[in-house]
């Protein structure tokens, strides 16, 4: 389908921009048992795949769904599957994942579809309190705020891990999390290491025990998947190898099992 | 079937050669074991058990194994230095250095062989 | 936890194989020149308890690390879920240690 442009005024996905030929962008339209529809797009410098998605959707098919809120890599919330890949699309430039002027986008893998480029994230997010990924605190608002030292190894743990944006991308990576429904996946695995090395945290041992169920921890196999995805540079592998090498202090301490 | 893009990285590829070769000597141990166990009727025993290896598919198997042997020391031995040692970010190059030994310990083999 | 307790045995008896994969290829590609015949390998092994002591360790790590590597596959390729899975794989460990150790036997008593 061949869509030329309009005169609307300049608006999300079609800033002005020289304008140089057009991409060829195969798009998955439906949920499981969907297809992919072909659309041409004109490519202009500096875009980004989700301006060729929004394009599409303002321009030529109205009724595509899709999920983005800040269009700037803070919110997580526009995670594809780009030319076989996972990614952030709105870091994502097309000149550098286009193949031969084509690009084919799907949702993310791994997570339920629902409409079109749409996944269902509540599996993944059901999986993040899996692991106990949240605070448990030990203090009220009357206490005295904790000298935490930037220098001390485990905050320096901490905070290797602490800018995930939970945009599902090494989630959808991860083979393990494809191969086995229980696994708990990396961003969450990520996230309890974060806690387990937070001196402020209360909950540790029941996250470590969270972390050591079937399909926690010991269930990676340290492709590293998620590590060659994530768009904001963290090693969940190394956090998960963390987690490992912790229970398996805590069981031959006594500490755990 | 073309290779899933997200797949194509060095750690997929050790991952990989883990799984199969782990899965192949899994399998092959039990005959291994069968075949060392006639040397319970003496040494005529296990020379007739060591005889198999004339022909030369079970050469090639037997090669196979032993490459598949040093390939999943190697991957293992990622596996525990990634696990066990302070992270380092040239697991890349072990990777290619395990490949490699798997490759001598190969070539070795068949030099010895033939 | 079951999970914790299997990754502990697995990595330990990696550990343990470790060593022992590295001296078993030296050997393999040392006797295989020329052909392998049984004398040599008798020679070496009969009455020998350091010999014993190598391939018994050997044995006891492969059936302990072997039967844990498969339930994973086992779990991660297959439909084949549960306690029917772990209950076969004990099983397979306990052949591979009998196996195994009859080998030993073999090759060092005879």
């Amino acid at each position: 389908m061949t869509v030329t442009e309009t005169d609307r005024p300049a608006e999300i996905g079609s800033e002005p921009g020289s304008e140089t030929g057009t991409l060829t962008v195969e798009v998955w339209r439906g949920k499981d048992d969907g297809r992919f529809q072909s659309f041409t797009v004109p490519h202009r410098a500096n875009q980004t795949v989700l301006d060729i998605v929004t394009w599409i959707q303002r321009h030529a098919e109205p009724a595509l769904a899709y999920r983005f809120a800040c269009r700037v890599g803070v919110c997580g919330s526009c995670a594809m599957t780009v030319n076989g890949k996972p990614r952030w699309t709105c870091r994502t430039h097309v000149g550098k994942v286009a193949e031969d002027g084509h690009l084919r986008i799907e949702p993310l893998r791994n997570l339920p579809r629902l409409k079109d480029l749409a996944v269902d994230m509540t599996p993944f997010f059901e999986k993040w309190q899996a692991a106990e990924g949240r605070f448990h605190p030990t203090k009220t608002r009357h206490d005295p705020l904790s000298t935490i030292s930037p220098s001390s190894a485990k905050r320096k743990a901490a905070d290797a891990g602490i800018e995930c944006i939970n945009c599902g991308v090494c989630h959808a990576a991860c083979d393990v999390v494809a191969w086995n429904d229980d696994y708990l996946g990396p961003a969450a695995l990520n996230r309890a290491w974060t806690l387990v090395n937070d001196e402020r945290d209360g909950g540790k041992r029941t996250g470590l025990d969270a972390v050591s169920r079937s399909g926690g921890c010991h269930s990676c196999h340290s492709h590293g998947s998620c590590v060659e995805h994530c768009p904001v540079g963290l090693n969940p592998t190394r956090g998960i190898a963390g987690l490992k090498r912790m229970s398996l202090v805590g069981l031959l301490t006594g500490d755990a099992g | 079937m073309r290779l899933r893009p997200s797949r194509n990285h060095p750690g997929f590829w050790a991952f990989t050669a883990h799984r199969i070769s782990g899965v192949a000597l899994a399998l092959f141990l039990p005959v291994h074991f069968l075949l060392l166990g006639t040397a319970m009727e003496g040494a005529a025993g296990l020379d007739r058990a060591l005889a198999l290896t004339d022909n030369p598919l079970v050469k090639v198997a037997e090669w196979g194994l032993v490459v598949l042997l040093a390939a999943h020391l190697m991957a293992g031995l990622r596996v525990l230095i990634l696990e066990f040692l302070p992270w380092r970010d040239s697991m890349k190059r072990l990777i290619a250095l395990g490949a490699a030994v798997a490759a001598v310990v190969g070539v070795i083999f068949l030099v010895q062989v033939g | 936890m079951i999970e914790v307790r299997l990754y502990a045995a697995q990595r330990l008896s990696a550990m343990v194989l470790a060593p022992l994969v590295i001296a078993h290829l030296i050997l393999i590609l040392l006797a295989v020149e020329g052909g392998l015949t049984a004398a040599e390998i008798l020679d070496r092994t009969r009455g020998s308890v350091g010999w014993a002591l190598f391939y018994g360790v050997f044995v006891l790590a492969a059936a302990i690390h072997a039967p844990i590597g498969l339930r994973n596959v086992i779990r991660e390729h297959t439909s084949w879920r549960g306690e029917v899975v772990d209950k076969a794989m004990i099983g397979l460990g306990i052949l591979l240690f009998m196996l195994g150790g009859r080998a030993v036997l073999a090759v060092v008593v005879g």
